[in-house]
């Protein structure tokens, strides 16, 4: 029952979703190395000695126990985390070779290049249609016919088209949840960022809904750098490239997600998959 | 055991009368506004201004001072909302919550609430004098807007606090400036805008100390901002202090017609907070 029902939604995404519409930013996908990365929030320290080089056009997970620092470090990446009071951040964090943290670096810019979904989808107080458009104007897209076309393009992008289409003035906040979190992508892609963030993004979805967003990550992989957090290891097994293992506000081990998900080198990194500790 | 019973009983008769005296001074008062104002009610009381034996007791209406008080009331929310929707927006998103300023702005916040508006009246008839200026309908509806201002801003301010965590970090994520996130803050608060401003209406169409020397007294509708205004609870008060009954009953209308805009109004805005209620993400 729930297979058929998934598979047809899976047939209906396929047809739903002419990706190879999606013009890919010109340049290859970017890559994030990270170099001595310490992140302390008032006294407490919360990431140590982080260093570690995301792979463009892959899946990046990052796996660890809870507290271990995982949002954390996702939102260095985009440099939210210095909206924290008390949040000081030392280390470079080079995107294709330059350092976001340099002074005289734009923020904006820098959180435009990257598209963050959060563990809860959190839909802006307006309609479907003006949550994806606030993402376009503020990438500088003007003009009704444009902005519509950029919008109706994400939708489908993400397989929501057919399902939102007739209601596309009505507040967002009446989706379910799975659509509201494909609507939250929508809205992130609509800046044209080079990578995805994604912080437990399936967490609060049932599993269909799940693997259709694990779906769309495969194919946005072609486009776009896609790192996610996750908390369970069969996602990670089915859709890593990369995997980073961190613990206690430190990288433990990172690779290839054979050799880390199959051959983990590292004891800790052992036990955690073997689900001595969670 | 007893004593318990005992005093459960007490404080149940307590809270049965505390909750029966309200209801019932609410009653009387509208008992008495129906009672001595309803005869006196007329079409011609709300669709004519005063003739010439007007506080005689003979021909006229108070068209005057209902037209001159929804045009201050008007005047202030807009003027007052102008003032307060930077004022709360630069305190919630461009301020930390350990900021001294935005300490300091709060506080001013409660100050300024705590003045009488007898005092705000004062303040702006010294104004005016100092200027040259004549009672006006421009002036009440300053003076009002700041008589309003601070209930506005604290209210707003309240339901601007409570903006989510998340959605401020989803809305900056997304390449916003604080500049633009502003639109999004209003959307989320909207009916709390909405609950704000109908605080600030009621007090500012029932207020005479306000506009007793600013906005002025006439017997027209003022046909430019320059000339005076009168006002409902000024019409009651000129009213009442008749010794013509005839024009005392005409006080108790005034009051009716003031109660049931200010009715209308809370209507209007919990129908307007409910449209808006719907974008809100909870
Ligand atoms: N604002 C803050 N002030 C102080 N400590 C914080 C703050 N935010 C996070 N921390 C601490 O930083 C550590 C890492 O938090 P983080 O949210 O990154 O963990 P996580 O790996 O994402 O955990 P989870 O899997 O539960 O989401 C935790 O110990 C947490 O208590
Ligand atoms: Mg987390």
């Amino acid at each position: 029952m729930i297979a058929t029902s998934l598979s047809s939604v899976l047939l209906r995404e396929e047809v739903s979703a002419p990706l190879e519409l999606l013009h890919a930013p010109n340049m290859d996908a970017a890559t994030l190395k990270v170099r001595n990365l310490n992140v302390h929030i008032g006294e407490q320290s919360i990431l140590r000695d982080v260093h570690v080089h995301i792979p463009s056009h892959k899946i990046t997970c990052i796996i660890g126990p809870s507290g271990c620092g995982k949002s954390t470090l996702l939102k260095t990446f985009n440099r939210l985390l210095e909206t924290q009071p008390g949040a000081r951040i030392t280390g470079e964090l080079l995107l294709n070779g330059e350092n976001i943290y340099r002074e005289g670096v734009e923020v904006i810019d820098v959180r435009k290049r990257m598209g963050l979904l959060s563990q809860r989808p959190c839909p802006l107080p307006m309609s479907v249609y003006e949550n994806i458009a606030f993402g376009c104007r503020l990438h500088g897209t003007r003009g009704r016919r444009k902005v519509m076309r950029k919008v109706v393009h994400y939708l489908q992008a993400t397989g929501l088209w057919d399902e939102v289409r007739d209601r596309l003035h009505t507040p967002a906040s009446r989706l379910s949840i799975g659509q509201q979190q494909r609507l939250c992508l929508a809205r992130g892609l609509a800046v044209e960022p080079e990578i995805i963030l994604a912080d437990e993004a399936t967490s609060a979805l049932d599993p269909i809904s799940s693997r259709i967003i694990e779906d769309l990550f495969l194919r946005l992989r072609q486009q776009y750098t896609i790192i996610m957090v996750t908390h369970t290891l069969s996602q990670a097994v089915r859709i890593a490239d990369h995997v980073i293992f961190m613990y206690l506000g430190r990288v433990v081990e990172e690779g290839p997600a054979s050799e880390v998900l199959h051959h983990p080198k590292h004891k800790l990194t052992q036990e955690y998959l073997s689900g001595s500790f969670s | 055991m007893r004593l318990k019973l005992l005093e459960q009983k007490i404080f149940r008769i307590l809270m049965i009368g505390a909750s029966c005296l309200v209801l019932g001074v609410l009653l009387m008062i509208v008992y008495a506004l129906l009672r001595r104002g309803l005869p006196a009610l007329s079409w011609e009381m709300i669709t004519t201004v005063p003739g010439g034996g007007f506080y005689l007791g003979k021909e006229g209406g108070l068209l005057n001072a209902i037209v001159g008080s929804l045009m201050i009331m008007a005047g202030a929310t807009i003027l007052s909302l102008a003032l307060s929707v930077p004022v709360v927006m630069f305190l919630n998103l461009y301020l930390d919550k350990t900021s001294r300023l935005a300490y300091l702005v709060r506080l001013s916040f409660d100050v300024l609430l705590g003045v009488p508006s007898i005092v705000y009246g004062a303040f702006g008839f010294m104004v005016m004098v100092f200027l040259g200026l004549r009672a006006s309908l421009t002036g009440g509806m300053i003076v009002v807007s700041l008589l309003i201002f601070p209930i506005m801003a604290r209210a707003m301010d309240e339901v601007a606090a409570m903006f989510p965590k998340e959605m401020k970090e989803a809305t900056l994520s997304l390449g916003a400036t604080k500049f633009e996130m502003v639109r999004v803050v209003l959307r989320q608060i909207a009916p709390g805008i909405a609950t704000a401003c109908l605080l600030s209406v009621g007090r500012a169409i029932g207020d005479a100390a306000a506009v007793l020397f600013t906005a002025g007294y006439t017997d027209s509708i003022p046909t430019s901002p320059g000339q005076p205004a009168a006002t409902l609870p000024l019409a009651i008060f000129f009213q009442l202090s008749s010794p013509v009954p005839q024009v005392q009953d005409r006080a108790y209308a005034a009051a009716l017609i003031l109660t049931i805009i200010v009715l209308v109004l809370s209507v209007l805005s919990r129908w307007f907070a409910h449209k808006y209620q719907k974008n809100k993400v909870s």
